[in-house]
């Protein structure tokens, strides 16, 4: 992870140093070379005025309004989609869908020009892509499944073979002489800038339809994801509906790559619904979240694209989504790292305060031996023994007993001595009493020797909840007074040895 | 013999062969499941238990034979059965909770299109009780323990309302709690005149859980009520020559006889 | 059709690369790690965009190190996200790929003043150039055949390929087929794993410039899942492989100068039509294969061979 930051900081250092001088006519030059610059002939790497970012981000400017609010649309869409595509593990299918939908792009260009138009009308070129994306990805399911060659390979091979057609097409159309074949190879790397009225009608009609059947077949497709097998069972046709997601994985696909390209449309995809899996446990909430990353990326990428120059929309687009995706996977709410690193800690520290704290009372309860009614906490052990109680350290034996002075459990620890506070006391007794419970349901319900259960008990005690707790009181009522703190079912290790003479 | 594809059969196999890579998984299966039984099939691993399952539930291809539900093929009688797959079957990091999982089993009855309602998610609950667990029925699936996972697969077949159903070793990896729960739900289901078919592994447990035996190794050797057919000639002849466990399986014998 | 010797260089360039790239494919393919081949592919152009952007010169020394180092970050961060992150596998290679990639795509725009370093360049390549960029001959060297400057880059990447492989068969074999095992054996897979991905890297680089990328993104998988479907013998799968890859390579070319008048085109992408090729001896394979085909599949699955146990069916018939 670090390593990942040090690299995006080296990069974006390398981005600020490396701002070249140049005039206008380079730019065009560039332009006509294929490579993208959706922010017109600005050079310098000056930052916008404030009023234009305003402008860009509340979609005021109409040039940009468009670009801007279709590729949001788009990550709403891809969202959805993405979310299933993630859940059904084949994220990769849906780059080598994209992939294998450039054959299909060039030939219906041909087809269309021949046939005396000028080959870029988008809904044609976006039916040929969809015919041969599916065709790809039909493809790989006949391979692996007809085939020992693994899906992975499968794939590996449509990809390549499909885009190497589609690049030998290409490159025979571009080598006529008479055929304009200019923005065909914005396919491959969008170009979110070329986008009209007339496509983002398209873009946003489509997107809707989208959209609105993974929220209407959200449960089929949930199931398809989650248990195929069980789908089957209950008559649920899972391959109309593994290849319905597929279409509509195609669908994205060929929408996204007027403005991010079909190489990193995969990451439109994949991306925000990777991120948002690290919010939430939840599906519904998953999917909304989801499309909201897909669209903060596009509005992201594509107002930055528009503000800074030399700055392609959808290499922009790609890694806002994956810093949403690495901020997400650091702080994620429910899966995130730091959570469960945090959680872990807290953890180990509960387990630790319980360990001593239960040392503790049955230490006192031994050398006082009144096993029922304990009720003076000012009541000392010996140190020496306390360690001598359970396989810890001195080192970490003072650091819990220091954590336990601050958090008012232990009133006062030296080398010789250790007593507890009136809280730590009830805290003390109220930990081995669940210990206690939870061993004696142990041996009284599960047939578990008792000499195994204290090891059991430590590791589930620990996160034994409250409703846990009275479940088991109740489960116990009839053998143990409910009050009283029962006596431990089984020897202290201890137990044999003389006590220390010295009292307090 | 009874007659084949009667109705009264809740399940009825004849000569069913599966292969894979023409390799014979099951060969020549003639079976007929009484109504209202608990049924263990019994069988080492490799043996075909699962494949058997997943064979009478079109969900493997097979190379030859009939089945039918209830007189009828599985097509026309999805309705009558419920199903518990192996839990490891499954992604349980989905992000989805224990009782959309049981809801998942009346899907057939929500429709397509329609989201899952208050009701639907309520007789979920309902069926989380029946196993124990409606505590937990929030709760995401894979923060269950393995006996609760396996717990909201018997949940979500409760949920199908079936009358005849097969189970894909639901005892496998649970704790003791759990296979109690789910004994007791298997004697329910019987007393309320369902038929189970619980694929087995533990030979020790054999005679007390159920009333009916299915000894597969590839093909039948042998089938019927308990008493008489789990017999230790029988369990030889299943499980060949593996003399360690053919010693257990005579302790578990005894074991299971004095139990009854 | 005349031959020519320029053709005899594409054709040799060609099947340097398909051969330098199927070594590798094979263990790719056995570890089911194809896509991987895809993403460092992709995901080494911000290491050639910083290379070029240190050095200034294309092909250099810096570029290669660059790439190879990308390429194992590509590995290394798959393998983090989807371990840290609890990612799918695929996820984790989807969006660490794309993330490169953008980066190589914005460092490329940034340096387009300098040279042309076409994006298009990096993917498709311009393998019919080659002869014209010659070893020590830089312009216009026509019907004279000098060794291109990429056969020797590629001799040199497919003689260290090779060399790693003929070295280290035994340990590869061992972690490709269980890494678990290897492990245990004290031979480090992961070690292995990252060897390879740098195999694949510095291949990719080598190749970008003559070939471009989509050839080594088919040439490590096609013909490997070719030869996994006619032998079961590693050390022939690898044979069959660079065979298969040679066959394209000479295909591929043949057809870049047929096809196209056919069809009323002037030219094409030697590239694409190689990585095409590739895919119809797969899908022959794939149809034909002796036992592993779908025809002698189809043929054969009626039989089921009988099982010794149940031949003889003597025991009792269920009631």
């Amino acid at each position: 992870m670090k390593m990942f930051i040090r690299v995006l900081a080296l990069v974006l250092l390398v981005l600020i140093i490396s701002h070249p001088t140049a005039d206008a006519s380079q730019v065009h030059a560039e332009l006509a070379h294929g490579s993208q610059l959706a922010g017109g002939p600005l050079r310098s790497f000056e930052l916008p005025p404030w009023e234009d970012v305003q402008d860009v981000l509340m979609l005021r400017n109409y040039n940009t309004k468009l670009v801007v609010l279709s590729t949001m649309i788009l990550g709403v869409a891809s969202g959805f989609v993405g979310s299933f595509l993630l859940l059904r593990k084949r994220s990769l299918m849906g780059d080598a869908l994209s992939h294998a939908c450039l054959p299909g792009i060039v030939l219906l260009f041909i087809i269309m020009a021949s046939a005396g138009g000028s080959g870029k009308s988008l809904v044609g070129l976006l039916l040929g892509a969809s015919l041969t994306g599916i065709i790809g990805v039909g493809v790989v399911m006949l391979i692996s499944s007809t085939s020992r060659v693994k899906d992975d390979a499968a794939m590996g091979i449509v990809l390549s073979v499909f885009f190497g057609i589609g690049i030998a097409m290409m490159t025979m159309v571009q080598k006529t002489p008479g055929q304009s074949s200019a923005g065909l190879i914005d396919f491959i790397y969008g170009k979110a800038a070329s986008m009209v009225l007339q496509d983002f009608v398209l873009l946003s009609g489509v997107a809707v339809v989208i959209a609105a059947l993974c929220l209407l077949l959200m449960k089929e497709f949930a199931l398809l994801c989650f248990d195929q097998t069980f789908g089957k069972c209950i008559g649920l046709p899972v391959h109309l509906l593994d290849v319905l997601l597929m279409i509509l994985v195609a669908a994205v696909t060929v929408l996204g790559m007027q403005a991010v390209g079909l190489i990193l449309i995969i990451a439109y995809l994949v991306t925000p619904a990777a991120t948002a899996r690290f919010w939430t446990d939840n599906l519904r909430v998953m999917l909304l979240l989801s499309a909201l990353f897909g669209a903060m990326s596009g509005w992201l990428g594509a107002s930055l694209s528009a503000l800074l120059p030399r700055m392609p929309a959808g290499a922009v687009i790609v890694l806002m989504a994956a810093v949403l995706f690495i901020l997400s996977m650091l702080f994620g709410t429910s899966r995130g790292i730091l959570k469960r690193v945090i959680s872990h800690r807290q953890l180990k520290i509960k387990v630790g305060r319980q360990h001593m704290l239960r040392a503790v009372y049955e230490l006192i309860e031994l050398r006082y031996k009144t096993s029922a009614k304990l009720s003076l906490p000012n009541k000392s052990i010996h140190y020496a023994n306390l360690l001598s109680h359970r396989t810890w350290s001195a080192a970490s034996l003072s650091h819990l007993l220091r954590r336990g002075k601050r958090e008012d459990h232990i009133e006062k620890f030296d080398g010789m001595h250790v007593s507890l506070t009136e809280s730590g006391f009830g805290e003390a007794a109220r930990i081995t009493r669940n210990h206690r419970l939870w061993e004696i349901f142990l041996i009284t319900h599960a047939d578990i020797a008792p000499s195994h259960v204290d090891r059991d008990a430590d590791s589930v005690e620990h996160v034994l909840s409250p409703e846990m707790v009275r479940e088991l009181e109740s489960a116990l009522e009839a053998k143990i007074d409910t009050q009283v703190i029962p006596p431990s079912p089984h020897e202290f290790f201890v137990a044999d040895k003389p006590e220390g003479e010295k009292e307090l | 013999m009874e007659p084949s594809h009667s109705a009264s059969h809740p399940l009825a196999i004849h000569d069913l062969t599966v292969a894979y890579h023409r390799k014979p998984v099951i060969w020549d299966i003639d079976l007929d499941i009484p109504e209202g039984k608990l049924v263990g099939v019994i069988g080492p691993n490799g043996a075909g238990k699962s494949t058997l399952i997943k064979a009478c539930m079109d969900l493997i291809p097979r190379a030859s034979g009939e089945i039918s539900i209830y007189g009828k093929p599985y097509k026309k009688q999805r309705s009558l059965v419920g199903y518990v797959p192996q839990r490891e079957s499954v992604d349980w990091d989905f992000p989805v909770s224990a009782q959309d999982v049981v809801a998942m089993g009346l899907y057939r009855k929500v429709g397509w299109f329609k989201p899952v309602r208050k009701k639907h998610l309520d007789k979920a609950r309902e069926m989380l009780s029946h196993v124990g667990i409606e505590h937990l029925a929030e709760r995401q699936i894979s923060q269950l323990s393995g006996g609760q996972q396996q717990r909201v697969f018997l949940a979500r077949a409760l949920a199908q309302e079936a009358k005849f159903y097969m189970m894909d070793e639901p005892f496998a990896a649970v704790d003791a709690a759990t296979e109690r729960a789910i004994v007791s739900l298997l004697r329910e289901l019987k007393n309320q005149g369902k038929t189970c078919m619980v694929v087995h592994h533990d030979l020790a447990t054999v005679a007390k859980y159920f009333d009916w035996v299915v000894l597969l190794n590839m093909r039948i050797v042998d089938a019927g009520p308990t008493d008489l057919v789990f017999t230790e000639e029988n369990l030889r002849k299943t499980y060949g020559g593996k003399l360690s466990l053919l010693d257990e399986a005579a302790q578990a014998m005894r074991h299971g006889k004095s139990h009854k | 059709m005349t031959w020519m010797p320029a053709d005899t260089s594409i054709v040799v360039v060609g099947s340097l690369c398909a051969v330098a790239c199927a070594l590798p494919g094979c263990f790719m393919v056995l570890r089911r790690m194809s896509m991987m081949g895809d993403a460092i592919s992709h995901a080494v152009l911000p290491g050639l965009a910083l290379g070029f952007l240190l050095t200034g010169s294309r092909a250099s020394l810096p570029m290669f190190m660059g790439a190879a180092v990308m390429g194992l970050l590509t590995a290394y961060f798959t393998q983090s996200i989807s371990k840290w992150g609890k990612v799918d596998r695929g996820a984790a290679m989807g969006i660490t790929f794309t993330t490169m990639f953008a980066l190589g795509l914005l460092l490329i725009v940034q340096a387009t003043d300098h040279v042309d370093i076409d994006p298009g360049c990096v993917l498709y390549g311009a393998l019919e150039l080659t002869p014209f960029n010659t070893f020590g001959v830089i312009e216009m060297a026509g019907y004279i055949i000098d060794i291109p400057h990429s056969a020797i880059v590629l001799s040199i990447v497919l003689c260290m390929n090779l060399g790693i492989i003929i070295l280290l068969f035994k340990e590869f074999k061992i972690s490709a087929y269980d890494p678990e095992l290897a492990t245990t054996l004290g031979i480090n897979a992961q070690l292995m794993h990252y060897l390879l991905m740098a195999m694949v890297a510095v291949t990719t680089v080598a190749a970008f410039e003559s070939v471009g990328s989509i050839i080594v993104i088919a040439m490590l998988v096609v013909p490997a899942a070719t030869a996994q479907l006619l032998t079961d013998n590693l050390k022939i799968m690898l044979v069959i492989s660079a065979v298969v890859g040679v066959l394209a390579a000479v295909m591929g070319h043949i057809s870049a100068i047929i096809v196209p008048p056919m069809l009323g085109f002037d030219g094409t992408s030697t590239s694409g039509m190689i990585a095409g090729s590739a895919g119809l001896l797969f899908m022959f394979v794939w149809l034909f294969a002796p036992r592993y085909g779908l025809v002698a599949k189809l043929f054969s699955s009626r039989k089921i061979e009988v099982p010794e146990m149940v031949a003889s069916r003597d025991s009792a018939c269920p009631k």
